[in-house]
């Protein structure tokens, strides 16, 4: 027999010795005791509502402009008077109603038997009876046609309704895709209406000269300032770039990017390649920049490879140069889409270690 | 009331406090004036019309068991009450719109600047609507409190044991709470669109995108466009204030509707069976008990709110695609997918024209909807070991059934390593650790800890066991060391009380599954349905730290026989 399927136990080795029998509490034989306990719970009531009252004058009284400041604690003077009456108000009727509860009410336990929640073998037949009576009388069975009808109709009436989520954003085709996510604000450059790369907070063009070996500096093209709103910050996520200059001699510039940099000036996508994060920590020795939300880490002295982390692509790198007046300039847009990855991506045209 | 009352044939309100069959009326019985007067006719009003006297009969001197426990899920309810009680406050003044407007509120500090309506007016509240920042700082706390809440009672109910037969069904529903709460969670701390939460919501498009063949459609559709889009906190508005609240509620109360009709499960103990409950009734003790806790609750969740500054969105300043702060985190519920999604390689796959992001879909994706399954389908999984069909309504201590405690304990140590992973770069600078050598360390951490905490658990859980063994058998030591004329040292025992040695033999373990070819002790086909080889083995690994309980003839024999002491040193060693 399996013992597992059984639903009664199997015979206790320790008879059942009943519930404890109920033991009058100190406070309930003592009447002294009893009365110091109820006086307790009610200086909680009172002390409740005058905290209550308190705090709605502290509400009004108190202005909300003035910081406190005690030891490393800071705040504001009306939240914390506010909310400290506030919260003790609350906090004391709880703890009145629980002394209430246990040391003024009566604390014998009670039993209550269970019921198994199965229905009885009768009950169960009963129901069937009326289930296949129920079916007759609906005719089911013999309109079978009818059934499938509504079953048909039945399965396509939300169908409406779920195509109305077709237009809950721009379908990503490929033609929109290169108008999106994999085109940035660079894209309107050429050699000969090039874009100047501007500093990200004061909108300053930034010359080569600007920049010193071993500094970064977070830019953005010209043309974003000329945005709003959505637009703005849509461009923005793929526009934001890092310019860091490096003495040439310690940093490895392959064959095909040799053109892409200024004297030791390179500049790379912000926008980290794994999900998306603006990267921004800078390791001016060893030419590390690492990404502060899931610590992938690149080499910006070889090409933006990742050197550790989460992030599986090197940092899209962006060919810049210098117009007559000594301000950098971008002439065309990344090669590869920035930011992080995307199913229809074609990523093997990323700059891999090893490439010339 | 040791037995439910039987069903008298009267529809009067009071007549359950009746044995007779007899109609009785309230007046006939000895009821307090302030009943008859005051109660009966509102009482008479309400039942002539819902017949609310059946139900009250139910439920007033229903009997709950007494726990600390089992107040786990109460702290979880009661914060989601904070939660909408300040939530529908902070919607008289919050804007849930991303188009861009200029700060012109009281902080000096962004004046001028520009930033959607969403975090203006979020530092409007913080800022100029006096006791806002108290509200959101309670919203906010009170949503850390409901997820922590939810995730110790999952864990209380898991260890005891208390999602068996017949509670799946409410465990189920728990889970999907569990999910719905991290949902609200996420949902809410994007609204006020600053730096912190926008970074929260540019992770949450790289996990989007990450997804195979649809991923790009996801965030297109999500984000009504590329990343960020104009649209999402309105979205995300709707679905935090009307869609996972409203399934929240439900899901709720389908949980305390089933918790209350299968009654509450009840740890073992002196009377307290299979078929009873033991404890104090809802009217007026559990009444009085769970309004107080609400209040405690919702006080306590104030005074944080008054003392405990959380969120300070005003010091991260509106969200900027090109810029985040070093540390940054999500709140603590996410941290170990956070952890998942740092400690794991750069691994993705170029085939062809796409691109196979594995690095963020496995730890992201594939890690969160893995854990949630694996808890949904649990109480099979168990089943499947066990092949236990017994209704439990008396609950495992932990050490009960090692192999389950010591899997949770193994699952909690496998989040916690990961939750590690997800703050490796406030380690490293707090402890002056190296953030790669953590990284690595967890890499490999996450798949050998989990397994030597699983041996570990098993082993303290069969101590345990055999300990309640020794005290069966031996009874409890009292300290007291006698050497006796042969030079033995022993300890005296003393009998523990019979309470003590119900409440150790209440509950036995299921026995382990065998092949169904197999015939049992009586030459008789099992018949309960095919048990694979395989089945068996397992069955068998699950159950090979049963210790079964000593049975009454054992018992007796150790009694007479071994009442006087128990030798703890042998005298032939000197």
């Amino acid at each position: 027999m399996n013992t597992n399927a059984s639903t009664e136990l199997t015979p206790r080795p320790v008879d059942d010795p009943g519930v404890e029998p109920h033991v009058l509490s100190y406070r309930a034989s003592d009447p002294e005791v009893d009365k110091e306990a109820e006086r307790r719970v009610i200086a909680c009531f009172g002390l409740s509502a005058l905290f209550a009252l308190s705090s709605v004058v502290i509400y009004f009284a108190v202005p909300h402009t003035i910081a406190i400041r005690v030891g490393s604690f800071d705040g504001n003077l009306h939240n914390v008077l506010f909310g400290v009456t506030m919260g003790l108000g609350i906090l004391l009727i709880g703890l009145g109603v629980i002394m209430w509860a246990r040391n003024l009410m009566n604390d014998e336990e009670l039993t209550e038997e269970r019921h198994d929640p199965a229905s009885s073998e009768e009950t169960r037949t009963e129901v069937l009876v009326m289930l296949s009576d129920g079916v007759r009388d609906s005719g089911v069975a013999r309109r079978r046609f009818l059934m499938g009808s509504l079953g048909g109709a039945l399965g396509l009436f939300a169908l409406p309704l779920i195509v109305t989520l077709a237009d809950m954003g721009p379908w990503p085709t490929k033609r929109v895709r290169q108008q999106t996510i994999e085109r940035t604000l660079f894209a309107e450059a050429t050699p000969q209406k090039p874009i100047r790369l501007v500093n990200d907070v004061s909108w300053k063009p930034l010359r080569a000269a600007d920049l010193e070996i071993g500094q970064l500096v977070n830019a953005q093209p010209e043309n974003l300032r000329e945005l709003h709103d959505v637009e703005y910050q849509q461009a923005k996520a793929k526009s934001s770039i890092i310019l860091v200059r490096m003495d040439p001699d310690s940093i490895k510039i392959p064959e095909s990017r040799r053109d892409w940099q200024v004297s030791g000036i390179l500049c790379y996508s912000k926008i980290c390649t794994h999900v998306g994060c603006p990267i921004t920590l800078w390791e001016q020795q060893t030419h590390h920049l690492l990404c502060p939300c899931h610590q992938s880490t690149f080499d910006l002295g070889n090409s933006g490879n990742v050197v550790f982390g989460p992030a599986a692509r090197s940092l899209p790198q962006l060919k810049i140069g210098v117009d007559g007046e000594g301000y950098l300039i971008a002439t065309q847009d990344f090669t590869v889409p920035v930011g992080p990855s995307y199913f229809e991506r074609d990523s093997r045209n990323d700059f891999k270690e090893g490439d010339a | 009331m040791a037995k439910p009352a039987p069903v008298a044939d009267t529809r009067d309100p009071g007549s359950a406090t009746t044995t007779s069959k007899r109609a009785v009326s309230a007046r006939d019985i000895d009821l307090p004036p302030v009943m008859v007067k005051q109660g009966g006719p509102l009482a008479k009003w309400a039942d002539d019309r819902l017949g609310v006297g059946g139900l009250s009969k139910f439920l007033m001197r229903k009997i709950f068991p007494d726990h600390w426990s089992f107040l786990l899920g109460e702290i979880a309810l009661w914060s989601f009450i904070v939660l909408l009680i300040t939530g529908v406050f902070l919607t008289i003044w919050f804007k849930p719109s991303m188009a861009e407007v200029e700060y012109v509120g009281s902080y000096q500090l962004m004046k001028g600047m520009m930033m959607s309506q969403a975090f203006a007016s979020t530092i409007d509240i913080s800022m100029d609507i006096r006791g806002g920042l108290l509200l959101r700082q309670m919203h906010h706390w009170a949503a850390l409190l409901f997820v922590a809440a939810m995730f110790t009672h999952a864990a209380r109910i898991f260890f005891t044991g208390a999602f068996r037969k017949p509670r799946e069904i409410n465990w189920l529903i728990g889970v999907g709470l569990l999910f719905l709460g991290t949902m609200a969670g996420f949902s809410g701390y994007s609204l006020p669109d600053d730096l912190l939460s926008g970074t929260g919501l540019r992770f949450a498009d790289g996990l989007m995108r990450s997804i195979p063949l649809i991923g790009t459609w996801a965030e297109f559709f999500v984000f009504n466009g590329q990343f960020p889009g104009d649209l999402i906190v309105s979205r995300l508005y709707m679905v935090h204030i009307l869609l996972i609240p409203g399934l929240i509620l439900g899901l709720i109360a389908a949980h305390m509707v089933i918790m209350v009709y299968q009654k509450h499960t009840q740890f073992p103990g002196p009377g307290r069976t299979e078929h009873n409950v033991v404890g104090y009734p809802l009217f007026p003790v559990y009444i009085a008990k769970m309004t107080g806790f609400f209040f405690i609750v919702f006080g306590t969740i104030t005074l944080f709110g008054a003392l405990v500054s959380i969120n300070p969105v005003w010091t991260y300043g509106p969200y900027n695609p090109s810029q985040v702060t070093a540390g940054s985190q999500p709140d603590w519920y996410m941290g170990w997918v956070e952890g998942a999604v740092r400690i794991m390689p750069g691994w993705e796959s170029h085939w062809g024209h796409t691109t196979w992001s594995w690095n963020v879909f496995v730890p992201g994706v594939i890690l969160l909807g893995a854990f949630f399954t694996l808890m949904a389908l649990w109480p099979w999984i168990e089943h499947w070991f066990t092949g236990d069909e017994r209704n439990h309504n008396l609950l495992d201590r932990p050490q009960d059934n090692p192999t389950r405690t010591a899997f949770g304990v193994a699952i909690i140590t496998f989040m916690l390593l990961l939750q590690f992973g997800g703050a490796n770069d406030i380690i490293a600078t707090h402890f002056k650790l190296s953030l790669n050598a953590i990284s690595w360390f967890l890499r490999f951490a996450i798949f050998v800890v989990p397994v030597i905490a699983f041996w570990v658990t098993k082993r303290i859980c069969l101590g345990l066991k055999k300990g309640d063994q020794e005290r069966l058998l031996h009874g409890s030591p009292t300290g007291e060391v006698h050497r006796d004329a042969n030079g033995a040292y022993i300890e005296d025992h003393v009998p523990i009380s019979h309470e003590e040695a119900f409440a150790l033999t209440a509950i036995d373990a299921p026995e382990p599954l065998t092949v169904a070819a197999q015939a049992d002790a009586h030459g008789v086909r099992r018949t309960d349905g095919d048990v694979s080889a395989m089945r068996a083995r397992a069955s068998h690994w699950w159950s090979e730290s049963n210790i079964p309980h000593p049975t009454r003839e054992e018992l007796e024999e150790a009694h007479s026989h071994h009442g006087d002491g128990h030798e703890i040193e042998p005298a032939d060693k000197h």
